[in-house]
């Protein structure tokens, strides 16, 4: 029974400290600090309307827009989630073969595999770099501008999300279709 | 590719094993002061007493102190139990998140007090941030807690000294160790870009005029914990795969950090309270050599792309990229899914039901062997045990009476030992074989063939190794899954805590002889080849036959 009192004690005191304690720090310094990213990296329109956040993908499907990742919750931002399919899976399968028609892939022309293959959340914000020129020729035909000029914008956008640490470029869609918008 | 991903596996693993000598260092003297009771030490001894109340300042015996960690075990499990249970009617609830059934309400305060941190729940969907911050995050500060207070005891014993005092020690864990490093963490993560809000879900209109919640929350406090206190359970329902939970490269580096770095000081505290650095060292090496092997198979079996899309004009140059963050490279997923395994913590840098099959099969053998790091204090813990068998075997080899550190280890103590080793196979393969065999597993799948078995498999592995990590395809919120791992978590965290502690209780019933020339010695290759023969032999062949049946079926199946 004793030792019950001397847990609730010791309960109360990590609950005020390790809890209401060190979240309050935490918060403070974090709006203090970093308010856009510490309130989820929000994007406002020019009504100021928000248009989205740029670390969560959000769904595209016109033609004029970069197209983000497959998603198997459908960019849901308040139930992400994988698709947790394995490599022998059918269904995965099936969801490749969609894209591939999607994108109008061919074996002379293969369709990089990140806009295959979904991520872990379902809002990865990133495709690589290929993937982004994978949609030149559809966003340029579909917006009647140069081709050069969206990749210009791709490389301007592109970067290496780990320095030396990491080869492959990737870039943010959500940004880049609000600079298209802006062209 | 490859030059990027070895100096990034290096780096991470490297550069953790180099910050946790001075950890261990601070540790040894958080939790175990040469002078209590004079200088800062004093001060915080006397601080803590008057915390804990008269209670906290007796010397325990090893049933006390059993009893002290159970008798708080069983607050922890009620407060979460409540507060999961009333969140509809309590504050801190923007989103109005209702209220949840009850098998699941069980299974997560199991999970959460066990410090496992199996989800059977999705955190963005189902909890308010008072169940997150006051029940969950609470459990992931005092179950950690608990876990270096039973290896500071269990180190003091084997030292020849009394065990100590649960009440101190688990504060002295909670408040010394856990608290500084969950906030240098979770400053690091918010200029990394987690949000710490307390505002509910924004909603947006998309540039294509559909609207668009985010969930968003108190996510950088919650995660620095999660990873420091091998916990691993998520805000967000994909955990640290979610882009507002693991921002980017750099976040996703500092969180692997954060996984290991507790467990690695942990031998070095254990080494520093027994006086043998040179035996912590050899221990250190040896668990050090399964996570490299591990983590060189994971890296080099995902680096191969998925067979789902290989008759497709699909270029995959990356590997296999189903769920998986581009921001993290290509290493970074199937290294987060060694680190979290073979320490038990249970975080996901990606989706593990997608992994390719032996890249799955190495978070599995971390399960299984539970001790090549392991969870903070627990890991170690585990590696005791092992230890005893390993020794036993040794002595029965050379002919002599077994001794580790001076104390003889008898029918007794190995019994205890083996009894927590095979406690393990047992709730691994006898869940798996129930569930299996019935609806109760098989309506839950969501991957037909040995990768459905594996997923059955997965879950079990990880609710016995106290790990919480899943291959989550798997429909377990059921009141069957949630039962039967809830039990599992619970019996599984406390019998390996309970049975060592009994094993120094009746080693210092006994004389202790010192270390002779006949004695074999705990600082050298012998002992260390020795140690890692019966981790494989007790640890990974147990699970052979199973293994076979799932991931290395699945393999040859990938490789027509």
């Amino acid at each position: 029974m004793q030792s019950f009192l001397a847990s609730i004690r010791i309960a109360l005191a990590t609950m005020l400290i390790c809890v209401a304690g060190y979240t309050t720090a935490v918060w403070a310094v974090a709006q203090a600090v970093s308010p856009d990213t510490a309130n989820g990296s929000l994007i406002t329109g020019p009504d100021g309307a928000i248009v989205g956040s740029r670390q969560v993908a959000q769904a595209f499907t016109r033609p004029g827009y970069f197209w983000p990742r497959p998603s198997a919750v459908d960019y849901n931002g308040a139930g992400a989630g994988g698709s947790n399919k394995s490599p022998t899976s059918p269904d995965l399968t099936d969801r490749g073969q969609e894209m591939v028609d999607r994108y109008g892939a061919t074996p002379d022309n293969p369709l990089p595999a990140d806009l295959a293959a979904a991520s872990g959340a379902g809002l990865d914000p990133h495709i690589s770099e290929a993937g982004a020129r994978y949609q030149v020729t559809r966003i340029a035909e579909a917006r009647g501008l140069e081709p050069a000029r969206v990749e210009a914008l791709i490389r301007g956008a592109a970067i290496a999300p780990g320095g030396l640490l990491t080869r492959d470029r990737i870039v943010n869609v959500l940004e880049l279709n609000l600079a298209l918008d802006r062209l | 590719m490859l030059i990027q991903s070895l100096l990034f596996v290096v780096l991470i693993v490297g550069g953790t094993a180099l910050i946790s000598w001075p950890l261990g260092r601070y540790m040894k003297w958080a939790m175990d002061p040469s002078d209590p009771s004079t200088g800062l030490a004093g001060w915080k001894t006397r601080a803590f007493r008057a915390v804990g109340g008269p209670l906290s300042a007796q010397d325990q015996d090893w049933k006390r102190y059993m009893v002290a960690m159970l008798a708080f075990n069983v607050v922890m499990f009620s407060v979460t139990f409540g507060l999961l249970a009333l969140q509809q009617h309590l504050p801190l609830n923007p989103d109005a998140k209702q209220a949840l059934e009850g098998s699941l309400i069980f299974n997560t305060a199991a999970s959460f007090t066990s410090n496992t941190n199996l989800q059977h729940y999705s955190g963005e969907v189902s909890l308010s941030y008072l169940s997150q911050l006051g029940g969950l995050m609470w459990l992931q500060f005092v179950s950690a807690a608990t876990g270096i207070a039973a290896l500071a005891a269990l180190a003091r014993g084997l030292a020849g000294r009394p065990l100590g005092n649960f009440f101190m020690d688990v504060q002295c864990a909670a408040f010394l160790v856990l608290l500084p490093l969950a906030f240098v963490l979770a400053i690091l993560l918010v200029l990394g870009g987690v949000p710490m809000t307390f505002n509910g879900s924004a909603v947006a209109t998309t540039l294509e005029g559909v609207q668009q919640a985010i969930a968003r929350g108190p996510v950088a406090a919650f995660v620095a914990i999660k990873q420091l206190g091998t916990n691993g359970g998520g805000f967000f329902g994909p955990n640290s795969t979610h882009p507002l939970e693991n921002p980017s490269f750099w976040t996703n580096m500092i969180q692997m950090v954060a996984i290991v770095l507790v467990p690695m000081a942990c031998v070095w505290m254990f080494g520093r309270i027994i006086g043998r650095m040179r035996h912590a060292g050899v221990i250190f090496a040896v668990m050090m050599a399964f996570i490299l092997v591990k983590i060189t198979g994971a890296v080099y079996f995902e680096s191969a792309p998925t067979q789902a899309f290989a008759n497709l004009p699909i270029e995959q140059t990356l590997g296999n990229l189903e769920g998986k963050e581009m921001r993290f490279g290509p290493a970074g997923g199937p290294l987060w899914s060694v680190l979290t395994t073979s320490t038990s913590n249970g975080s996901v840098g990606a989706m593990h039901d997608s992994l390719n099959p032996i890249t799955g099969l190495m978070p599995m053998i971390g399960m299984w062997l539970n001790a090549t790091f392991g969870g903070v204090g627990v890991g170690m813990i585990n590696m005791f045990l092992y230890i005893v068998v390993g020794v036993f075997i040794a002595g029965m080899m050379i002919g002599r009476t077994p001794e580790y550190l001076g104390w003889r280890i008898e029918a007794r103590e190995v019994k205890f030992a083996l009894f927590a080793l095979l406690a393990h196979g047992l709730f691994i393969l006898g869940g798996t074989a129930l569930f299996a065999a019935t609806a109760w597993g098989t309506d839950a799948l969501n991957n037909a063939g040995p990768h459905g078995f594996s997923e059955i498999l997965y879950e079990f592995s990880s609710a016995s190794a106290n790990n919480g990590s899943g291959f989550e395809g798997l429909g377990d919120n059921t009141a069957p899954w949630n039962i039967a791992t809830g039990i599992i978590m619970l019996l599984a965290r406390f019998i390996p805590i309970i049975l060592p502690l009994a094993i120094v209780g009746s080693l210092s019933a006994k004389r202790r002889s010192a270390e002779s020339s006949g004695t074999l010695s705990v600082e050298g290759g012998v002992f260390a080849t020795m140690l890692a023969a019966t981790v494989v032999v007790v640890g990974a062949l147990t699970f052979f036959p199973a293994a076979t049946l799932g991931p290395i079926a699945e393999h040859v199946i990938t490789m027509n």
